[in-house]
């Protein structure tokens, strides 16, 4: 089935069997293995990936949902020589031992400051009609779609501030 | 996955017209639920209409003050908007309490209430499950069932509704627009969509086939305070054991029974004067336990009792 999708500001055309998830679709046809296969029931968000700028588990997605859609994946947000400041907010706190959820944690972190900033609430969130605070409480709410088997939660979270701090 | 065919909708009636008429037709909308259904091969659609770009992604005033929420708004969406948060706050309290950020921005209004259970028998298609394999037997009964149904359960089927926002819904007294495939459009109320297990566990709602949810009306909120609360075995992501919901003079309970539950007794007993643990006593007259789900009775009524007084600024 025909589908044409903008994966990091490319546009890829692709012919697809309709069961192809967005994950496999962006893994094994664009080769862009990046976003990670953990669980593949939307319970890891390893394949945590922007799309219209919203995170979302490719995994739980089929390609030909995303027609006309853009994605960014971990590749799409920096490159090895100019980082995003999420990237790099991750390697100055260690914030990673194995490495495996990190794409889907970084993908996930920059939308996590979006929605905040935009006022979403969240579980934690005491004043549903006020502003959202950065807290540490709110950032481990919001994270809690990203699961890290190495259980670097504390150097995440302290790697989040950081960038929220760089980017604010 | 088993394979299927794929078309797009272009309108809600072309839609319903598909569905009716091809063999093993299903809406797909956000998905979170169906493809990982599929995955297992517990759902096993032909085809698929995806229904997700439909315009029905729209949260509008209605007439009397209340609240239109398009079928296909994302649960984000309805958490995040500010007529929800400031008019409707227990509806946004229990949306965040659901899933994970990513599923909500994927999940719909129309495709949260149509879920489908967690109940561990459901999902292990090793074993029988009168749900998933009609006729096969109920494995929970003698089971895994200590998060099984305290509530209108069956011999057939002891599984619970996972939704977090249709129990806030329906303390809401909320309302479902439907487009049937003959073109035709109703609405109900909420409490009339889902159906106990009885003999067919199988058949979960009163929609007819191929019927598509197109809104949810909410009427002007309540007079009274509002407040979801949850409970499970962590902090965040996790189904829920149980859940309250309180809306002026209405309760409702979650993940107790294989709907969400109006706490009609409770509401009752509540307006004749009796404390909340009193109505919360009336309300759980009627549950039961099977094999290790006795303490869900226990927890639902200090929770129920809790949210009530909280809400309604009682001192217990």
């Amino acid at each position: 089935m025909k589908t044409t999708i903008t994966v990091n500001g490319a546009t890829r055309a692709l012919d697809l069997d309709p069961r192809t998830t967005l994950l496999d679709a962006l893994r094994e046809h664009l080769h862009l293995t990046g976003s990670k296969k953990g669980c593949d029931h939307g319970q890891c968000g390893a394949c945590t990936v922007l799309v219209n700028g919203l995170r979302i588990n490719s995994c739980l997605s089929l390609a030909v949902m995303h027609d006309g859609d853009e994605v960014t994946t971990i590749e799409g947000l920096g490159s090895p020589e100019t980082l995003h400041p999420m990237q790099q907010a991750f390697l100055t706190e260690d914030a990673f031992q194995c490495g495996y959820c990190t794409p889907g944690q970084i993908c996930s972190a920059v939308a996590l400051l979006r929605e905040v900033e935009a006022g979403w609430p969240s579980q934690a969130t005491a004043d549903l009609t006020g502003k959202v605070v950065l807290s540490d409480e709110e950032i481990r709410e919001r994270m809690s779609g990203n699961i890290c088997r190495c259980s670097a939660y504390p150097q995440i979270v302290a790697a989040i501030k950081r960038a929220a701090e760089a980017l604010a | 996955m088993r394979p299927f065919t794929y078309e797009r909708a272009r309108d809600p009636q072309s839609a319903v017209k598909a569905a009716a008429e091809t063999a093993g037709a299903r809406f797909l909308a956000g998905g979170t639920n169906l493809l990982d259904l599929m995955k297992l091969e517990i759902e096993t659609p032909q085809h698929l209409i995806d229904v997700g770009r439909l315009p029905l992604g729209q949260i509008e005033d209605a007439p009397d003050g209340g609240l239109k929420i398009g079928a296909m708004t994302s649960n984000t969406q309805v958490a995040a908007d500010a007529r929800v948060r400031s008019r409707y706050p227990v509806l946004t309290q229990a949306i965040v309490a659901g899933g994970s950020p990513q599923l909500r921005n994927k999940a719909t209004t129309g495709g949260n209430l149509l879920q489908r259970t967690r109940c561990a028998y459901f999902y292990d298609t090793s074993k029988p499950c009168n749900k998933r394999q009609p006729g096969s037997g109920c494995g929970a009964l003698e089971g895994l069932n200590r998060n099984a149904a305290i509530l209108g359960a069956s011999h057939a089927c002891i599984a619970t509704h996972p939704s977090d926002m249709a129990v806030a819904l329906v303390a809401l007294d909320a309302r479902v627009e439907t487009l049937a495939p003959d073109g035709d459009g109703r609405e109900f109320p909420l409490m009339e969509l889902h159906r106990l297990p009885g003999e067919t566990p199988e058949v979960e709602t009163h929609l007819i086939p191929g019927e598509l949810i197109t809104a949810i009306v909410l009427p002007p909120p309540p007079d009274g305070g509002q407040l979801y609360r949850k409970v499970r075995d962590r902090a965040s992501y996790a189904a829920g054991l149980s859940s309250v919901a309180v809306a002026g003079d209405r309760v409702a309970l979650g993940m107790v029974a294989h709907k969400p539950w109006r706490a009609a007794e409770a509401e009752a007993a509540l307006s004749a004067g009796a404390s909340p643990d009193e109505a919360m006593a009336a309300e759980l007259e009627a549950a039961s336990e099977t094999g290790r789900n006795g303490f869900k009775i226990t927890l639902t009524a200090r929770l129920g009792a809790a949210t009530i007084a909280e809400a309604k600024g009682i001192r217990r």
